[in-house]
């Protein structure tokens, strides 16, 4: 019997829910491991349920320096989509997004993913150009896609501003009808439960202050509460990928820190039934089964490890929104909060072994990293137990850019802050 | 965020462009040492702390300007010309 069912709902009803298990232990780090991954996040966790799951690799430790999922899987706007031009990126994503497909299942914990559709708006004929191709793209490679004129994407966002006098009229925009959202912290639970359930062991409250070392190799990682020895030490912080790396001696990467802040008003009545971009600037919005209005729009613009940003960008979001939905303009604001964002230098994730024997890297998630939490866990997983990457992951190496191999969706060059 | 530009004095960070990473050493254009070129465009210290950057005053005198900013709290802690001379301390 699954143990979350309605069965299980009833019995605890009737006996006054004293019998729920936590939904993972605390358990007290061993002196080693097969596999430790640093990193308590969705990836981290996901790649621990994957290497249990998949590969039959039980011990296995997941180090998080505060609680589980302080970090960005639970600082995000939930968007997951796949509706990526270059066929890298699309196949990756696409692998991600069929993972969401059967997540709830799969862990048997609900994660409400809710596909709901993605919709980029174009405000120009140019941007239309490219949507289209987009598009095809997509489908060329089998991932659902569809160009939407005007009247149809009033039907379906009455709130938009679709008049001819908005201050950028909306032309058309292209929709992908599988794309939606889930609850991040449900996610990050629900890996976390079947990880610890598979024989994991997930260590809050445990910060790695350095690598233990033979040579060049990587045999372990010192933390606050303790030494720990591992075959394979795997990192999935990203975020804060520069600050771990340094640990290990590794000064410069093809990485920068960034913040990216991301809103939440009060609950309104349903209002936008989709996951709606803006094309004439970075804004994106979803509105929560709570009611909240979810969104955000571009990075601060700075290097920064703060996980707060500053009163410029939220100004700017702001009247991003306003033009799109001036309906909207006198809704209150909630909260506001920042995450940290590995932006590589094409916009494009690593995930690999190395760069030291016995490292595996999972980092440089830019802002998409949520929508990738399956596939990024499979994908490390399957690199980490077979010391090569699956085709899912090939092109995702960390020397691609020396190499002349960028992945680079938007054509932004290596500005990070642009991608 | 205020920077102190050593010709406008404290202004919002919105007059200014970031332009990133100020450790960066660019090659001569005619040098053909790959592997300084891939580290000039691709590798970037990153630090969690003080951190040595480049950013342009567009919005004012438009002077560049070497800029040392803590990337934790974001505390600038000095500002000058990115070719050198007058320099001021900040505390903003």
């Amino acid at each position: 019997m699954a143990e979350y069912s309605a069965f299980s709902l009833l019995k605890n009803a009737l006996t006054g829910n004293k019998d729920w298990k936590p939904a993972w232990r605390k358990p007290d780090p061993k002196a080693s491991y097969d596999v430790i991954v640093i990193g308590g996040g969705g990836h981290g966790l996901s790649t621990a349920y994957y290497l249990a799951k998949e590969h039959g690799i039980t011990n296995v430790a997941v180090l998080e320096k505060g609680w589980l999922g302080s970090g960005n899987v639970g600082r995000n706007t939930t968007a997951v989509r796949s509706n990526y031009l270059l066929p890298q990126n699309t196949r990756f994503y696409e692998h991600s997004m069929k993972l969401w497909e059967n997540l709830s299942h799969d862990l048997n914990y609900n994660v409400m993913f809710s596909q709901r559709g993605c919709l980029n708006l174009a405000h120009t004929p140019a941007q239309l150009d490219d949507y289209a191709r987009r598009g095809n793209a997509m489908r060329h490679l089998g991932v659902d896609a569809e160009l939407m004129s005007v009247d149809r994407i009033k039907r379906l966002v009455p709130a938009l501003d679709v008049s001819g006098s908005a201050r950028f009229p909306v032309l058309g925009g292209l929709m992908q009808p599988r794309a939606g959202t889930a609850r991040h912290d449900a996610v990050a639970w629900g890996y976390a439960r079947g990880a610890d359930r598979r024989g994991v062991d997930i260590i809050e409250n445990c910060e790695v202050t350095g690598f233990l070392r033979d040579g060049d190799r990587i045999t372990g990682v010192s933390t606050t509460r303790g030494e720990i020895r591992a075959k394979k030490v795997a990192l999935a912080v990203a975020g804060s990928t520069g600050r771990v790396m340094q640990l290990a001696g590794i000064s410069h990467m093809p990485i920068e820190s960034h913040v990216l802040q991301a809103f939440v008003s009060e609950s309104l009545k349903p209002v936008v039934d989709t996951v709606l971009t803006f094309g004439m600037g970075h804004f994106y919005i979803s509105q929560s089964d709570k009611g909240g209005l979810v969104f955000g729009g571009d990075l601060d613009g700075y290097n920064s490890y703060a996980q707060r940003g500053s009163l410029p960008i939220v100004d700017e979001v702001m009247s991003e929104m306003v033009a799109l939905f001036p309906g909207l303009a006198r809704v209150r604001m909630l909260r506001s909060w920042g995450g940290l964002c590995d932006m590589t230098m094409d916009g494009s994730p690593i995930i690999a072994a190395g760069p030291l024997p016995g490292m595996y890297l999972n980092c440089g998630w830019c802002y998409g990293g949520f929508k990738a939490t399956p596939a990024s866990g499979w994908c490390f997983a399957y690199t980490i137990a077979k010391d090569e990457p699956h085709e899912f992951n090939a092109p995702f190496t960390l020397d691609r850019f020396y190499r002349g191999l960028v992945i680079d969706d938007k054509g932004q060059g290596a500005t990070p802050r642009l991608h | 965020m205020l920077i102190t530009c050593p010709y406008c004095g404290p202004r919002d960070v919105i007059e200014f462009t970031y332009q990133g990473d100020g450790n960066r050493e660019r090659p001569q254009p005619a040098s053909q040492d790959l592997d300084a070129w891939n580290a000039y465009v691709y590798d970037r210290l990153n630090p969690a702390g003080d951190h040595n950057e480049i950013w342009q005053h567009s919005g004012g005198c438009r002077a560049h300007l070497r800029v040392v900013r803590n990337t934790i709290t974001h505390e600038i802690l000095s500002t000058a010309f990115a070719r050198g001379g007058h320099k001021t301390e900040s505390r903003s």
